[in-house]
């Protein structure tokens, strides 16, 4: 969910994927446009941390991949011709 | 959309699934509880047990609101409504939640009870302020992601003075869950089951943080993996998990660390410790009475309590006796191990609260069709 509009001093828009729905902000320190929120029975709970994020995917990214390339390695080796 | 489609991604979930069955030691079991029904969900709604070896298990938890409200407190919700001058506004998957004597607030409701459903404690407080006339009680579950919105909305009434609102609180603990799943003898005597670790719940631990759950990792060395709700998150927080147990650890990791920090929502958590406090003691379906399990309102905002407003009594009610919804929150039986799953009770005719809710169990078994032939 993604605050795309301010509306007042406790609420705000948010748009899912273009569905656009008015909530509240009053739970959350300094909501801006643009910020990310988790959004639970019409009240945003918190922003979603941008650098956190994106530490967590950088893990994602790595994870199975030493794996992958043994495997990928062992294949070669077994389909190389002799 | 940011946030939400790379934690779908397929390539992800395989290589995640290739490192648990790497990982996971033939040897032994993990038995896992996700004590969050959202999570029962996705790992459905994903099929995420078909990725998983057949020695992890994943046990699920009494992380439901409407599954763990007593029946005697939805009859209480029934009566309420049922009373003149009165509208009582509630989240919609309560609606259709079976009471005692096969009443419901949706039968109520078809019998002129003026129920309304809403979708947050804001369209409560429109309703009241939009019917001076009528009393309007907004029935109050969850667990600590829906206290706060309740609070707020005390608060407001409050200082609005809007005298026709009044709050039936049944907000649930989440810490005080996991203990008696742990440790209380009442559950023990009730059959519980043995759990190697726990899949910590997304948004509660947005607002309690990471901390409380320290305690459970330290005491009865269980490790606990804080999880996102979305298929991504949950393997790679089964992964850590199976990492932990592997290695004899039992810590609190944070696998949803994009939205959750230690400390959790202070604003929230302030907001709730304003406007309420512990009550002495709690009826949960399947654990029983917890003490200090739940919240009420503070005497300060005792006009805005619909229990001491009304004075409605609670009357213990057992439920339909043949249904396993108890043993179920509790983890020790599976929906399938119910007589009435997919024969008498489907959610279109539910007989028990975790055949209706969105987070219920029996609902995730059945919804997405995984489980339907295991009830012909």
């Amino acid at each position: 969910m993604k605050i795309v509009a301010l509306t007042g001093p406790d609420t705000a828009k948010v748009s899912l994927g273009g569905i656009v729905k008015e909530v509240s902000i009053a739970l959350i320190d300094d909501p801006k446009v643009g910020d990310y929120v988790v959004l639970h029975v019409g009240y945003a709970l918190a922003k979603i941390d941008e650098v956190e994020a994106e530490r967590t995917l950088v893990l994602l990214a790595a994870e199975g991949a030493d794996a992958i390339a043994e495997f990928s390695a062992a294949a070669e080796a077994v389909l190389a011709p002799p | 959309m940011k946030h939400l489609d790379e934690y779908r991604d397929a390539d992800t979930a395989r290589r995640l699934a290739g490192s648990i069955a790497r990982e996971a030691n033939t040897a032994r079991r993990y038995r896992l509880m996700e004590f969050c029904g959202g999570h029962t969900h996705a790992i459905f709604r994903y099929g995420l047990g078909d990725l998983l070896p057949a020695n992890i298990e994943m046990v699920h938890g009494p992380g439901c609101p409407v599954c763990v409200l007593p029946t005697g407190r939805l009859d209480m919700a029934i009566r309420l409504a049922q009373r003149d001058g009165v509208m009582l506004a509630s989240y919609g998957d309560m609606l259709r939640v079976p009471g005692s004597q096969g009443q419901s607030l949706m039968k109520a409701k078809a019998d002129g009870a003026d129920i309304r459903m809403v979708y947050s404690t804001l369209d409560a407080l429109k309703l009241a302020a939009a019917n001076p006339d009528r009393e309007v009680i907004f029935f109050a579950i969850g667990f600590e992601t829906t206290t706060p919105p309740t609070a707020l909305a005390v608060e407001a009434a409050a200082k609005a003075q809007l005298a026709n609102f009044s709050v039936f609180c049944n907000h649930v603990l989440t810490p005080s869950a996991i203990a008696a799943i742990l440790e209380a003898p009442a559950v023990r005597e009730l059959g519980a089951v043995e759990i190697d670790g726990f899949l910590g719940p997304a948004h509660v631990s947005v607002v309690i943080g990471s901390q409380p759950y320290e305690f459970f990792a330290e005491e009865y060395r269980k490790p606990v993996a804080i999880s996102g709700f979305e298929p991504i998150d949950i393997l790679q927080s089964i992964l850590m998990l199976v990492r932990q147990l592997n290695e004899g650890r039992a810590e609190v990791e944070n696998q949803y660390i994009r939205a959750v920090t230690r400390d959790g929502n202070l604003r929230a958590k302030q907001a709730v410790s304003r406007v309420f406090e512990l009550r002495r003691d709690f009826e949960w379906r399947g654990l029983g009475h917890i003490p200090y399990s739940a919240l009420r309102l503070k005497d300060e905002f005792a006009t805005f309590d619909a229990e001491r407003r009304f004075d409605e009594p609670y009357i213990a009610s057992e439920g339909n006796k043949a249904c396993a919804c108890p043993a179920i929150l509790r983890g020790a039986k599976k929906p399938t191990d119910c007589r009435l799953f997919g024969r008498a009770c489907t959610p279109e005719t539910p007989l028990g609260s975790c055949m209706v809710s969105s987070e219920g169990a029996c609902a995730a078994y059945y919804s997405y069709g995984r489980m339907r032939e295991r009830a012909q």
